[in-house]
């Protein structure tokens, strides 16, 4: 295998889906390739002054500013007749909340820009608070169960939408437990004349709080239980869905995350855990998961 | 100031000489949100895009925090990168600020000087630039039309020198210089090449070359980026009278380096202040003078880089003065007052400084005014009655 184009000595945590998902994108991507980041776990893990993990031209400037830094990247390449990659990798909290005014810009101008982001579903660089990317029940530190809560009340914003109705020309999602698949997709964004957007399920293990071991797993088996499904879109049109061949159900899936343990304490919330699993079946549905 | 040929000079907008003076830049990437009264400036500028006079990248950009983040990335890819606001949208772009300068990244903007709110208010003060001095940005203030378009080539002059590589805000008032009409001469394409040529980058975003921007710093690194902020703005003091000389040997105008001086040596009653309100206070002191009275003024043109020791220099010879500012610093006194004392607390030269906040919001500055200003600053002479006053407070209806 060649070297990758991250690294190795960077500071994030042993289990962390985060940089093995980097690893992938860079290999898939190339080094002829400049990366954008905004503030995070990514930023802090990997560029402490005067040290760096990045083997290929890297930027940050702030939290929210990631895509309009990279538009002025793309058109300073267009001036200059380069064809380099422009891939922005960025965590949910930047990408569905505060960096959406700049997120939606740059798709609206139709930059030749790929955004990956590194879902991990909460403000985990910060100490784990809730996002607008956190699913339903998720317990965070500013949504914590109690008397009154049963953890996140809001279900996951839809980004990939928020993507398509900009007329994104590729929208993606996928998963780091599924390398083949977020190369393969990492290749084709790049191959499109425009935006592109990519959504990876990247768990967290001190915000989800799973055995390091079992980070691929868990990240599986979001697939299999159909809360993340792996689709494609190409120019606004479902182009190919992974099917499952087995669906599990959600309980196999959260019970083995410290951030839902509590739906597993009390017998009172078998509600929850039936909304949650209603939400996997209509994405079966929606998605035609299982033939 | 030196004289002007006014046989090449056309009466044009502020906002169009600018904009020429800017497309004679010929800058990569230009980035910019509309905000009156800056819109103007960016109109032109499109329209020079548009007819193929500007070979630009030009940006039009969902809010100004985007437009001074795409020029991040621009800049980083060695691009010449300018934008213009105002008010709002430069407090929009507060975080963007300290990145940039903090990133040495040596971008030109105009600020089109405008109240801030609430109340909501389009007309000129300064608050908006005042507020923030202590970015990182050096700031130049122009006291007219014809100042904003050569201060604006000399803004890149001294941005992109490699001993400085900072940000530069040359502020103009809002409407009273971006929306008149006045005789300018407009600059030179050829000669405006030869005074700046094409910016060259040392370090950018490269695959040949990989490296990391923006790395973060911890308690062991972080003072000296700092330091190294404050000592380039030190350093480009110089760099400022140097580049207000040598474009008075290209093109025969001269409106001061750091500071600037009319009838000052000999005055009793010194005026200090910045920006438009200059002209008004000129034909005051003319008048002034035929009436025997020794009134002087001292324009402060770079505001950041403070210039104390040429304040000192400027001023040693007044027993008292006046400070005449379009921004308050609500809760103490207001920007330059409190810097003008402090430039002279260690220094042997002793007189009387008082301050007024004038021309908020718009309100106008008259030679009337500046007459009473002059009548309380005679009377602090014998005795200080207010250090710091709102000029013309309206108090009936307060």
């Amino acid at each position: 295998m060649e070297k990758s184009l991250l690294a190795p000595g960077h500071r994030a945590c042993a289990g962390c889906a985060m940089p093995t998902t980097i690893r992938l994108v860079l290999d898939a991507a190339g080094p002829n390739t400049i990366v954008v980041s905004p503030t995070g776990c990514l930023e802090v893990t990997t560029t402490p002054f005067p040290e760096s993990s990045w083997c290929v031209p890297w930027i940050h400037s702030l939290f929210e500013n990631a895509s309009a830094v990279a538009s002025g990247v793309e058109v300073m390449l267009k001036r200059q007749k380069k064809d380099t990659n422009v891939v922005i990798i960025g965590g949910d909290g930047s990408t569905f909340d505060i960096g959406m005014g700049c997120n939606s810009g740059m798709f609206e101008r139709g930059h030749k820009i790929l955004y990956v982001c590194y879902d991990n579903e909460a403000y985990m660089n910060t100490g784990v608070q809730r996002s607008g990317s956190t699913p339903f029940c998720a317990q965070t530190t500013t949504t914590p169960p109690g008397s009154r809560s049963k953890g996140n009340p809001r279900p996951k914003k839809d980004m990939p939408a928020i993507a398509l109705a900009h007329k994104v020309p590729y929208v993606a999602t996928a998963s780091v437990a599924y390398p083949v698949d977020l190369r393969k997709k990492v290749k084709a964004a790049l191959q499109v004349d425009g935006p592109s957007y990519i959504q990876v399920n990247a768990p967290c293990i001190t915000g989800w709080s799973f055995d390091a071991g079992t980070m691929i797993e868990l990240s599986r088996l979001a697939v299999e239980t159909g809360l993340w499904p792996l689709a494609e879109w190409v120019n606004g049109e479902l182009a190919g869905v992974k099917k499952i061949r087995r669906p599990k159900p959600v309980k196999d899936y959260l019970e083995i995350q410290g951030r839902y343990k509590h739906l597993f304490k009390k017998n009172d919330c078998g509600d929850q855990l039936a909304k949650i699993q209603a939400i996997a079946d209509a994405n079966m549905a929606k998605y035609k998961l299982v033939d | 100031m030196s004289q002007i040929n006014t046989a090449n000079m056309k009466v044009v907008e502020g906002s169009y000489a600018v904009a020429h003076a800017v497309m004679c830049c010929k800058p990569d990437v230009i980035s910019a949100y509309p905000i009156t009264p800056q819109t103007h400036i960016v109109e032109h500028l499109s329209q020079m895009v548009a007819n193929g006079e500007l070979d630009s990248e030009f940006l039009t950009v969902d809010s100004e925090f985007s437009a001074l983040s795409v020029l991040v990335g621009a800049s980083a890819m060695g691009a010449r990168s300018y934008s213009s606001t105002t008010s709002q949208g430069l407090a929009l772009m507060y975080e963007v600020l300290y990145n940039v300068s903090g990133m040495r990244m040596p971008v030109v903007m105009n600020v089109a000087n405008r109240a801030m709110g609430a109340p909501l208010n389009i007309w000129n003060d300064q608050q908006d630039a005042v507020g923030a001095r202590d970015v990182g940005w050096l700031q130049i203030y122009v006291e007219d039309v014809q100042e904003a378009v050569d201060a604006t080539l000399q803004a890149y002059k001294i941005a992109e020198d490699p001993q400085i590589r900072m940000p530069i805000m040359v502020c103009m008032d809002g409407f009273v210089l971006t929306h008149v009409y006045e005789p300018v001469e407009l600059l030179d394409k050829e000669l405006a090449s030869q005074y700046l040529p094409a910016f060259q980058p040392e370090k950018i975003l490269d695959p040949a070359k990989p490296i990391t921007f923006g790395a973060f710093a911890d308690p062991s690194t972080y003072t000296e980026f700092r330091y190294q902020q404050f000592d380039a703005q030190l350093k480009s003091m110089a760099k400022i009278e140097k580049a207000a000389k040598e474009f008075e040997e290209t093109f025969g105008r001269h409106y001061g380096g750091l500071v600037d001086s009319y009838f000052a040596d000999d005055a009793e009653v010194v005026i200090v202040t910045m920006g438009s309100v200059i002209g008004t206070i000129k034909d005051a002191i003319d008048a002034m003078r035929k009436e025997g009275k020794k009134v002087g003024l001292v324009k402060v043109r770079s505001y950041r880089p403070f210039p104390v020791q040429a304040l000192r220099q400027a001023l040693k010879g007044a027993s008292v003065i006046a400070v005449i500012e379009k921004d308050v610093s609500i809760g103490a006194e207001a920007g330059l007052v409190t810097d003008l004392k402090s430039a002279f607390y260690n220094s042997k030269i002793r007189m009387p400084i008082i301050g007024f906040a004038a021309g908020l919001g718009g309100r106008d500055i008259t030679i009337k005014d500046i007459r009473k200003i002059v009548d309380k600053a005679e009377a602090a002479r014998k005795g200080i009655e207010s250090e710091f006053e709102f000029l013309d407070l309206r108090t009936e209806i307060l």
